[in-house]
């Protein structure tokens, strides 16, 4: 396995990571991570809790400063960009813990989602249309504060509010997290759809059946650093992450 | 006591409050764009007044646009501060900030010593003397003005925050700065526009009170507090909470005066600030805790 992968398309990754540290004041968490994704590529990240994803999709949009390694972004080095940037550049991301704007309404939260860029009234609605069209609970919402929706419609508003970008880049943060088995199917089912729109997508899940099933390729980080990667088929035949990740997690020696 | 007395001493509550509801302004834009007390907000009251005395007396001026020169000039010291003080601490650690504003205060009213003198300076009533009389109490025309200037200023605001990008900018800002900054907000601007705001409502609380109190360099930290206390007592980081508790700490401290001596008018608001905190820390519109989703 290797990432060899992601230059199918022959192109610029749209992402493409190489050597980063970063970390919390002296604590360094991510030590020497490369990763590529690809254009249109859906690309997961698992591992267990701590090992430092989280921390990477921060690094990604500077709200975490990386001490070392480049990231690069089209090409272009993004490296220490602050996040005001980082969205303008087109990397949105839907963080953990979703960081919705509670007290204010769905709509207003949708309308934030695109303030990096310059719409007209007229083109902002039309994509608020779109979110809903996606997320049609969302619309009955408009008008309800973020806070008072259930966790599953938060989700789906952190999501939208992403989307909201126009991102080149999406990068979500375990948007499984505390959600029913219903809700998280709606979710990945809204991600399918905008896989099939052409999205490149970086996926953060401690699920990893589930994110491995809606992905292309797969890394796998262990307590800072990439141990393993490969296309998604492959990292959910391996033995290592059927033993460690998936059999595990699911009850332990399935098939 | 009769009614015409109450009534009297309403008006004086409506007007001190009207003063102490602009400062809490100051400290509640402040602290929702970066959750510091900015302890320099005092400063900004005796700029308004200062600066404007500067532009009226020391640079003859007409009185209106003594008026302007002096607000805009102490706009323009909230930005100074804030490029040069607030935003050089890059990790906005809260303890270094506070202390930060602490610094300021002191540098400013020591600068504004050195430039404008020790002694007391004053500027002319706005309309001239007069007074009205309101079923039975005598109410100053200068009250009018400061009342009149708190409610524009606050409608200005209400609109700004309400009916603007700028303003929802600056409601997400405080409601959760990594959220906003990842959809793209500058919150090192929405920093600047805060104390520029909080430097402007103090300059017209402090502009519009000193044709009947004077100003001088030293009369900060004393309305400071005072605009703390109200801006807690509402319900720290909320506008309109900032307005209720400047409104209510004037009437209680015109009650106190009424109906118990006025030796203790000043303390009311030391009162009220310990009152709040062991009481009710969350203040009196204020939300418990510091709730995110
Ligand atoms: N804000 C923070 N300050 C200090 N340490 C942190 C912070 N956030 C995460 N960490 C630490 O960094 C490591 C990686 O965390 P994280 O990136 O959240 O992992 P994951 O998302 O894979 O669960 C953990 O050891 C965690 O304790
Ligand atoms: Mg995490």
């Amino acid at each position: 396995m290797s990432s060899d992968l992601a230059g199918r398309h022959n192109a610029t990754p749209v992402l493409a990571i190489e050597g980063l540290h970063a970390g919390y004041g002296r604590v360094e968490v991510l030590r020497g991570i490369d990763l590529v994704v690809g254009a249109g590529e859906v690309v997961t990240l698992i591992g267990a809790n701590g090992a430092g994803k989280s921390t990477l999709l921060k690094a990604i949009v500077g709200l975490v400063h990386p001490s070392g390694g480049t990231v690069r972004l089209r090409g272009e080095d993004i490296t220490r960009i602050r996040p005001e940037q980082a969205v303008r550049r087109g990397v949105a991301l839907v963080p953990e813990g979703r960081l919705l704007f509670g007290p204010m309404t769905v709509r207003e939260n949708l309308d934030l989602g695109a303030q990096s860029r310059r719409l007209s009234a007229e083109a902002l609605r039309a994509d608020v249309e779109r979110v809903f069209e996606l997320f049609p609970v969302l619309s009955e919402r408009a008008a309800q504060s973020a806070e008072t929706l259930s966790g599953g419609e938060q989700q789906m508003l952190a999501v939208g509010r992403a989307l909201m970008a126009d991102p080149a880049l999406l990068l979500l943060d375990e948007p499984s997290l505390g959600l029913a088995p219903k809700v998280i199917a709606e979710i990945f089912s809204a991600l399918d759809t905008l896989r099939a729109s052409g999205l490149t997508i970086l996926l953060v899940e401690q699920d990893a059946k589930l994110a491995l099933r809606h992905a292309d390729r797969g890394y796998v980080m262990r307590t800072g650093a990439v141990a393993l990667s490969g296309s998604a088929a492959d990292l959910l035949a391996d033995d290592d992450v059927r033993l460690i990740y998936l059999g595990a997690w699911h009850g332990g020696g399935e098939g | 006591m009769g009614t015409t007395e109450l009534l009297q001493f309403a008006l004086a509550g409506l007007k001190n409050g009207s003063i102490y509801a602009l400062v809490a302004l100051g400290f509640t834009l402040v602290y929702a764009a970066t959750g510091v007390i900015n302890f320099a907000q005092g400063e900004f009251y005796m700029l308004g007044g200062m600066l404007s005395v500067w532009a009226y007396a020391d640079l003859g001026l007409p009185l209106p646009l003594a008026a302007l020169v002096g607000v805009a000039a102490t706009a323009l010291v909230g930005i100074v501060f804030e490029l040069t003080a607030i935003r050089q601490r890059k990790d906005g650690d809260p303890l270094a900030l506070i202390i930060i504003t602490v610094g300021g205060s002191m540098l400013l009213s020591s600068l504004a010593r050195h430039l404008f003198g020790p002694n007391e300076r004053a500027l002319p009533l706005f309309s001239g003397g007069g007074n009205v009389s309101v079923a039975g109490a005598v109410l100053e025309v200068q009250t009018i003005w400061i009342v009149g200037i708190t409610a524009v200023s606050v409608a200005g605001l209400w609109y700004l925050y309400n009916r603007t990008a700028l303003g929802r900018a600056m409601r997400a800002c405080a409601v959760n700065r990594d959220a906003a900054r990842i959809v793209g907000i500058d919150t090192r601007l929405m920093v600047t526009v805060s104390f520029v705001l909080a430097a402007t409502l103090g300059a017209l609380a402090g502009l519009a009170v000193t044709p009947l109190t004077q100003t001088a360099f030293d009369v900060g930290p004393s309305v400071g507090i005072k605009g703390f206390a109200a801006a807690i007592l509402g319900g720290l980081g909320n506008p309109i909470a900032a307005v209720v508790g400047g409104l209510v700490l004037g009437m209680l401290e015109s009650l106190s005066i009424a109906f118990i001596s006025s030796t203790y008018k000043d303390a009311i608001a030391l009162i009220v600030l310990l009152g709040v905190l062991f009481v009710r820390p969350q203040g009196l519109l204020g939300r418990s805790g510091r709730e995110k989703v």
